[in-house]
């Protein structure tokens, strides 16, 4: 019998040694004649709890960490692959009351599934809020954006759906969308996980952004420092692509939509809606005056979306399930769900 | 190195605000932005030679002359700062010998602050050519190091 294990390939998992452990746990089956296959998937978010490995088991996913190479020969002892006792069983991952009290909408598949996997995302409920965009009209996924509830996710605020609308108004023989994903602030990590746990929920929230407004491309402006997240995001693309979910003729809708990643080089100003934009025209990311606003004219002087990464990958579930589902989360004007990042000198970082 | 940076040109040459594409495809391949590479992108791109300088140097990223063989990165912001990455920061600056920006003088290796690598859960945190390490010691800073110089290593040496 064979037996699944899940090793997250993170970044975070892997600055603290996820690959050698996978590495080991595939040396260790070998040597005992086990049969495992071994999964890398993103991270949970238990990120003290880092490289954390998960036995599929009947009764769910069993978690151990923080594993060390040294730990590994005792997991096995301890038949770990049964989800035996040991000193690092931490019980079912979706029962530790870090995560067992969240309620993950944006983060669902994040640490669930293996990043790049088409099959598996769509298996969870992915590329259904694309396929319902689809059958409806412009003005109509602009309404359900902007009746979610949806502010954005970078920091300001801003609605999304009167973002998309002014786009969506101003007359232009190209458009684009561009994602912020110059995650600059110590502290915040939502975004990389995101882009390296599930990277398809991004990029259908950019494509069904591209069909609302009539833009036919998209760039995702990512920081330098994030070298894990551009190989994830260019093979995903690359896999959406060969699939037809990106292209001149998205899932045979006619819509064309072409989604590139271009690299930041240091500069935390350009987290900075209009100096991001100068920055992926190649210029110095210096400010612009604004007006006009970048949804008149942005990119090369085109009307443009600029949205964060978690507004950009909240949009796939709130056409999924509808605007109501999504609004019926959070409180006051704050509606949907937010992701908390804890990091620094805690016991417990993470993400709840 | 011109024919190389012609052909990198010749590469992006048709995608819309080509230089910073330019530009990371040159250090990707030489390590570091060469002087003389700017007017051939300025020429290549019908840019002025003061607008490629101006973007050069405007981004931390873009290095004005050719790294150490391992480049070490170390975090610098808050989050590594609260998990005393200053203490790190010392010991890798006496370990190698060199301050930041600076590389060793048998060019192994080069030491640059960085601002965040989004590892802020398991910091202290530093990137040794491309590849994350969190949770840093100064114990594990000097066996990170030594993998580094394994292969390199030569008999006496």
């Amino acid at each position: 019998m064979s037996t699944i294990v899940y090793i997250p390939k993170d970044a975070a998992a892997l600055s603290v040694g996820a690959d050698a452990v996978a590495q080991a746990i595939a040396e260790q089956a070998r040597a005992r004649s086990l049969t495992v296959i071994i999964k890398r998937n993103g991270s949970r978010g238990l990120l003290w709890l880092e490289p954390l490995i998960e036995v599929e088991t009947a009764t769910g996913r069993v978690a151990y960490g923080p594993v060390s190479l040294a730990d590994v020969p005792g997991l096995f002892e301890a038949s770990f692959l049964q989800g035996g006792a040991h000193a690092l069983h931490q019980g079912l991952t979706e029962q530790i009351p870090y995560f067992k009290n969240q309620q993950r909408l944006t983060f669902a598949r994040v640490g669930l599934i293996e990043p790049t996997n088409l099959q598996d995302y769509c298996a969870h409920d992915g590329y259904r809020g694309l396929r319902q965009t689809l059958q409806m009209g412009q003005a109509q996924i602009v309404q359900a954006v902007t009746d979610s509830g949806l502010r954005g996710r970078g920091g300001a605020a801003f609605p999304t759906g009167i973002k998309w609308k002014t786009v969506l108004d101003a007359p232009a023989a190209q458009k684009y969308v561009t994602c912020n994903a110059d995650e600059g602030d110590s502290g915040t990590f939502a975004d990389r996980m995101l882009m390296e746990g599930d990277p398809f929920a991004l990029i259908e929230g950019m494509t069904i952004a591209g069909i609302a407004v009539g833009a036919t491309r998209g760039f995702i402006y990512l920081r330098a420092e994030y070298p894990h997240a551009y190989r994830t995001l260019n093979e995903a693309i690359a896999v959406a692509t060969s699939q037809g979910y990106l292209g001149a003729n998205v899932l045979g809708s006619g819509h064309r939509f072409d989604l590139e990643v271009r690299l930041g080089a240091g500069a935390y100003i350009c987290g900075e809606e209009t100096s991001m934009l100068e920055s992926l025209e190649g210029r110095r990311g210096e400010v612009r005056v604004r007006p006009p606003l970048p949804a008149i004219k942005g990119l090369f002087g085109m009307p443009t979306i600029v949205n964060n990464v978690i507004s950009l990958a909240s949009v796939p579930i709130i056409l999924d399930k509808g605007a109501s589902f999504y609004r019926d989360f959070g409180t006051g004007k704050s509606r949907g769900t937010l992701p908390i990042q804890l990091a620094g000198n805690l016991k417990r970082g993470g993400l709840v | 190195m011109i024919s190389q940076i012609h052909s990198i040109i010749e590469r992006f040459r048709s995608e819309p605000g080509p230089l910073i594409l330019v530009l990371h495809a040159i250090q990707a391949e030489f390590g570091y932005i060469p002087e003389e590479a700017k007017a051939v992108v300025a020429d290549g791109l019908n840019l002025s030679r003061a607008e490629v300088h101006g973007v050069v140097s405007f981004y931390h990223f873009f290095r004005h002359s050719p790294p150490g063989r391992h480049v070490v990165q170390l975090c610098r912001a808050e989050a590594c700062q609260s998990m005393h990455a200053d203490k790190l920061a010392t010991h890798a600056q006496h370990r190698l010998g060199i301050g930041f920006h600076e590389t060793t003088a048998d060019g192994e290796f080069s030491l640059e602050p960085v601002y965040c690598l989004g590892n802020c859960a398991c910091s202290p945190a530093m990137m040794v050519d491309g590849q994350l390490y969190g949770r840093m010691s100064n114990e594990r800073f000097d066996e990170v190091l030594a993998e580094q110089q394994l292969p390199h290593q030569r008999p006496g040496s």
